[in-house]
């Protein structure tokens, strides 16, 4: 750091962005290879385990479908978290949102009959509303009396929960299904599939198209920017006059949204009947996502695939072998871990820029002057 | 209503509150303790969920419910220590650190437990060691008292002495005092020399010890076996239990016990006739008009303690 | 020299933005004297002590302690050798009784118990020793803030301090306190103990030093007896310009009043000291002044940070109470705020987005809802070659600019869009030679553009350079109001800024033009 300060290089800029990317890279690389630890313990046939694992969700193109499909309400989800952590709120309450997407979309797919395009589409952001007010509350909370979120958003989780659960088992239940369920959602609601023998359908699509959307929300916006230099730095922003409250408020609606419509684009993609009665757990992968790609909505889609790719890999290697699919809860909290660690890797990061800006310094040294002078000029044009 | 007052009054709910509070009191000690050296344990959940685990494979393969207390006491630990590392010398985010051990616990439980026993939700084929209950001698033999406070397991017992010994500990002990010295100003703490970042590392460790309890609790002594995610968020009502109990052990002890009569009024509910997930939602509905109205009285009048405002995150 | 206790030689500190803080500072400190170490703000007193205790370490030079060279590597190694530093800022926890305070660290008590008793006991002992007067059982923070400086002491006592270093003791210190204070040093003293004494109140240093060592730019100017010299000169040590700078200043042309300010409290304490004064357009109010006499808070009020809850404030006419601060900058108020890092700009943030925090809602600048980003790009680059920004691109993150630089990012974004009225709270402190000169002259510009400027600074020379009119905050208060800035000498202004000298109400008065 000292080195970037005393010396900026023209080229600072993209060496923490390359290095970034590394210390990604290497925390992927050491979770997968605590995992293959892991399977060695407790597989019989470790081998066979970890190439299905690792090389299965590449071996059909239905599997890599489905790769995409699982991505999709990670996009969502990971979208949401983005947004709120962009603002520097630990909104966890991603994960109700998007239950409540879900069960909000199939109340309006069952109980409303509309138009094939517009029903899906009231479905979706009315999904999306509903998530939006669970994530407001507690950003409601913390702005207004200075409730922590993170404790406030976990518990209103397992309210949303058993509030929905109460509306699908009292209000919505299908008695002929013989399972808490809605009835089967209508043809005119649900979200098209477009490859036959999957489900990768019109809102996987739609997920990443979205992370155009909210990359524009978050970078090309006011209020986006808003959103960011509040996450950054609350008493800048507020020196600035940009009004803190009502910023951190708007972002975790715009999550919350985000969140719900994933829920709603998932039952009216993949399912035939709205029948969680758990929490799906898109919200924490929504965290997983979000760290991976830095909040950054563009890096989101590469995120969800990643983890997707694990999911279907996970899959794949249950069904063949004698590993369960949880092995992945490990390889996930470790790339957090090490992705979140500020130090991990910095020693490497100091001496890689140390390194460069020597080499720029020969290089300098070696060119004649009036090359130097134009490399200055250059940065102040 | 006269029903559910009837249970309310009885002498069986506030028994099983008592027990209910059990495992929240000893996650809530544990919060007490980091938070008191300044450091916010969201990995309470994941702790508790991998003790229940490790608990029950660890008596039921030694056949010994202390070799089960030890595995699960060192898990507590162990998890703990990552946690330290990781926020305290990779400088993660603590909050990000403690969500993702508790991503880690509630898949990696699963993975072990299928792996030992090829289930995924419970672990019953296997014989886990249980707490035994105690009879407290004259106590037990006093009408209703005894009938309240006698025939507990004996992790609630040791619950209730911990309030003591972690009163005892962070008011009457160095080390205590100088956990409380780092959670309120570090810069003071470390200007006499003391290692603010050891007497972190210490807190948590402790703090982990007590949650693992919590989690012996749940699946060697409320039940006797280990099951899918038995914790349901226990973890994080501790944090909230804590955080009403303004920082001090009895007060910490109070506000679980809310929250353990919560959860039993949840169970006696049961059986009135109210739809079930009303019943279940009771315990964190109670633990979000618990942060709010803290807030709100914090708002209200600023010295309810002397909380140094603190940047989410390790600081050292 | 036989009973020399401390000597520093030839001490060289250079931080690692290359600012010198410390050019071959020397300080002799006898045996049992108390010692001041003066200097105006920034003069290299802090460092120097940094350096004693520790806390930095010196390019060059040398430290002889009781005979030895010392290198204290951090504050444990110099409390070991028996060097104590009582900070400006207290090192207290505040829930812990006073005894837990001092004993902290180095509790009595066996197998992890902590002797509560033993402690109490020590304390008091400690306490009667030295004759302070506090109840060892009292919570830290129950205790009026004379008492915690006396805790503080006391802790440094207990680790057995036989050199103390008191940071501008008095400066959060009633006349009271104070006087209780030197009793105190008086008491120390005659056990021996030695103390160095920061602090630039001329009347109290005449009260109880023995010796004075001034600091000025970084540099010794010399040490004297106390005794052997007045306080008019110790004042024209410290208060010296070094360098005149050459900036060339037309005469102001001062229009209408832009800003009036009538009866504002300078803290919130409710016996604070208030000020008036009215802003012209054109021209350039300097306040001079120690820092921490309100200057910041005055700022933070007329920026719409801080609420008016007493006197009035207009800008343009406009009452500016419950007015919000995106409010007040659309009408033309601007402000920089003397604390870069924490209010200025947002380090993680890039140079383009730090130049349109405060403009950024405007309709100009969005299009569809969407930003111009080509027009916002246009505009930062125009910025950056405008006020000579050195970066290597417009989305250089702002942490990895030199100080410099970021200061002109935050001038560039204050001063551009022809702001009304300017609040310069220290705009030039800490950063290099070529960027202060710069922004100076952007100052005067704007001043003859038709700007109002309130400036606020602890450098004498940017002051007087800069200011038509100038206003003095002493500790007290408002102690003088000058209409011609020029006309100043500076001894005169360090006997007002020092508190030696005081300007009646009236003459103060002049810096309100209108009766309303």
């Amino acid at each position: 750091m000292k080195q970037a300060k005393s010396r900026p290089l023209p080229t600072n800029r993209q060496i923490e962005a390359r290095f970034t990317l590394i210390r990604t890279l290497t925390a992927a690389v050491i979770a997968l290879a605590g995992c293959l630890a892991l399977i060695l313990t407790v597989s019989e046939e470790p081998w066979e385990a970890f190439s299905a694992f690792l090389f299965g969700p590449l071996e059909s193109a239905k599997n890599i479908a489905t790769v995409f499909e699982t991505a999709a309400p990670l996009v969502y989800a990971g979208l949401a978290v983005s947004v709120m952590f962009s603002c520097n709120q630990f909104n966890m309450a991603a994960e109700g949102a998007v239950y409540v997407g879900g069960l909000a979309a199939s109340a309006v797919a069952v109980r409303l009959s509309l138009p094939v395009v517009a029903h899906p589409a009231l479905a979706l952001l009315l999904g999306g509303a509903a998530g939006a007010l669970v994530c407001f509350l507690p950003g409601l909370l913390k702005v207004k009396l200075g409730a922590t979120e993170v404790v406030s958003s976990l518990m209103l989780n397992y309210i949303v929960l058993y509030l929905g659960v109460y509306v699908l088992n009292y209000l919505l239940a299908d008695p002929q299904a013989g399972f808490p369920a809605t009835e089967r959602l209508p043809e005119t609601a649900k979200l098209p599939t477009l490859i036959s023998r999957t489900h990768f359908h019109v809102g996987t699509v739609l997920a990443f198209a979205l992370c155009a959307v909210v990359y524009l929300y978050l970078y090309k916006s006011r209020q986006g920017y808003a959103i960011r230099m509040v996450g950054q730095n609350e008493k800048f922003a507020r020196y600035s006059g940009i009004k803190v409250g009502g910023t951190i408020l708007s972002a975790q609606l715009a999550g919350g949204f985000l969140a719900g419509m994933g829920g709603a684009s998932e039952i009216l993609g993949s399912y035939s009947r709205f029948q969680w009665v758990a929490l799906p757990g898109y919200g924490f992968d929504g965290v997983i996502v979000a760290t991976l790609a830095g909040n950054n909505p563009l890096l989101v889609p590469l995120g969800a695939l990643f983890l997707g790719y694990l999911r279907c890999g996970a899959d794949i290697m249950a069904r063949r072998s004698d590993v369960a699919t949880e092995v992945l809860s490990i390889v996930q909290g470790t790339i957090i871990l090490l992705v979140a660690s500020k130090l991990f890797l910095q020693r490497i990061k100091h001496k890689y820029i140390v390194s460069v800006a020597e080499k720029r310094e020969a290089q300098a040294a070696g060119a004649d002057a009036p090359a130097a002078e134009a490399e200055g000029g250059a940065a102040h044009a | 209503m006269p029903d559910i007052l009837r249970t309310v009054f009885s002498v069986d709910f506030v028994y099983s509150a008592l027990r209910l509070t059990t495992p929240v009191l000893f996650a809530a000690l544990g919060s007490l303790v980091a938070d008191r050296a300044g450091v916010i344990n969201i990995g309470l959940e994941g702790i508790m969920l991998f003790s229940a685990l490790t608990g029950v494979l660890g008596s039921a393969y030694s056949g010994s419910l202390f070799v089960g207390m030890l595995c699960a006491l060192v898990t507590g630990m162990c998890i703990a220590l990552l946690m330290a590392y990781f926020s305290l010398q990779m400088k993660a985010d603590i909050v990000l650190t403690g969500v993702a051990m508790n991503l880690v616990a509630s898949g990696g439980t699963v993975f072990i437990l299928y792996s030992v026993c090829g289930d995924k939700s419970v672990s019953t084929s296997l014989t886990s060691m249980v707490f035994p209950t105690v009879d407290i001698p004259v106590l037990g033999d006093i009408p209703v008292l005894g009938d309240i406070l006698s025939g507990h397991n004996v992790l609630t017992y040791l619950s209730l002495l911990a309030v003591a010994a972690v009163w005892l500990f962070l008011e009457k002990s160095k080390p205590g005092l100088r956990i409380r010295a780092v959670g309120e100003n570090d810069r003071a703490a470390s200007s006499v020399g003391i290692h603010v970042r050891r007497v972190r590392y210490g807190a948590l460790l402790l703090s982990g010890a007590l949650a693992s309890f919590g989690g012996m609790f749940l699946s060697m002594g409320m039940l006797t076996y280990f099951s899918k995610n038995m914790t349901a968020g226990r973890g994080y009502i501790a944090l909230a239990a804590q955080a009403l109990g303004n920082g001090s052990a009895l007060g910490t002890f109070l506000s679980s016990l809310v929250f353990g009569c919560a959860e039993a009024l949840s169970v006696s509910l049961q059986g009135v006739g109210l739809p079930p997930q009303f019943v279940q939602m009771v315990p964190y509905v109670a633990t979000i008009l618990g942060l709010v109205l803290y807030a709100a009285l914090r708002k209200k009048n600023r010295p309810v303690r002397k909380h140094k405002k603190r940047k989410r995150g390790s600081t050292t | 020299m036989a009973d020399c206790i401390l000597s520093m030689e030839h001490i060289t500190k250079v931080y690692p933005n290359g600012f010198v803080a410390n050019r071959d500072v020397s300080l002799q400190v006898q045996k049992g004297e108390v010692h001041a170490l003066s200097g105006e703000n920034g003069a290299g007193k802090s460092t120097l002590m940094k350096v004693l205790f520790g806390e930095e370490q010196p390019e060059s030079g040398r430290i002889v302690f009781e005979g030895r060279e010392i290198r204290p590597e951090d504050p444990i190694s110099a409390i070991r050798l028996g060097i104590g530093m009582v900070h400006q800022h207290f090192m207290l926890v505040d829930s812990l009784s006073v005894a837990e305070n001092i004993v902290l660290g180095l509790e009595p008590g066996r197998f992890g118990r902590f002797d509560k008793r033993e402690a109490f006991r020590r304390a008091a002992e400690i306490i009667e020793k030295y004759r302070f007067s506090i109840d060892a059982r009292r919570p830290v923070g129950s205790l009026p803030v004379g008492d915690r400086q006396k805790v503080e002491i006391l802790k440094a006592l207990y680790r057995g301090a036989k050199l103390l270093i008191l940071d501008e003791p008095t400066a959060v210190l009633t006349p009271q306190e104070t006087e209780e204070l030197f009793l105190q040093i008086e008491q120390l003293k005659a056990q021996g103990h030695t103390l160095i004494f920061i602090s630039h109140k001329l009347r109290e240093i005449k009260q109880i030093c023995e010796h004075i060592t001034v600091l000025r730019g970084g540099r010794t100017v010399g040490t004297a007896r106390v005794a052997d010299v007045s306080e008019q000169e110790i004042s024209r040590m410290m208060v010296g310009r070094d360098v005149l700078l050459e900036i060339d200043k037309p005469p102001a042309r001062p229009g209408r009043t832009v800003l009036s300010v009538r009866g504002v409290p300078l803290s919130d304490r409710p016996d604070a000291p208030e000020v008036s004064f009215d802003l012209r357009a054109g021209e350039i109010l300097g306040i001079a002044g120690v820092e921490g006499n309100g200057q910041s808070e005055l700022c933070s009020r007329l920026a719409g940070l801080l609420p008016v809850r007493r006197g009035q404030v207009r800008l343009d006419g406009q009452d500016i109470a419950g007015r919000s601060v995106r409010a007040l900058r659309a009408l033309g108020m601007s402000h920089i705020s003397e604390d870069r890092m924490t209010y200025g700009c947002a380090a993680d943030a890039n140079v383009e987005e730090n130049l349109f925090s405060t403009t950024i809602y405007q309709k100009a600048y969005s299009r569809f809802g969407l930003l111009r980003r080509k027009l916002l790009d246009r505009r930062a680059d125009e910025l950056i070659r405008e006020f000579c920004i050195k970066c290597t691109e417009k989305k250089e993150p702002v942490r990895m600019l030199s100080g410099g630089n970021i200061q002109k990012v935050v001038v560039a974004r204050e001063f551009s869009g022809e702001p009304k009225c300017i609040l310069a709270n220290q705009p030039t402190r800490g950063i290099d030679v070529g960027a202060t000169e710069f922004i100076r002259n952007r100052l005067l510009e704007l001043r003859s553009r038709g700007a109002a400027v309130l400036l606020v600074s602890a450098d004498l020379n940017e002051v007087l350079e800069l200011s038509d009119r100038l206003l003095v905050f002493a500790a007290s208060g408002v102690s003088a109001y000058f209409p011609d800035a020029a006309a100043v000498d500076e001894e005169t202004l360090g006997e007002y800024m020092l508190d030696l000298r005081q300007m009646t109400a009236q003459e103060i008065g002049g810096a309100v033009y209108e009766t309303s």
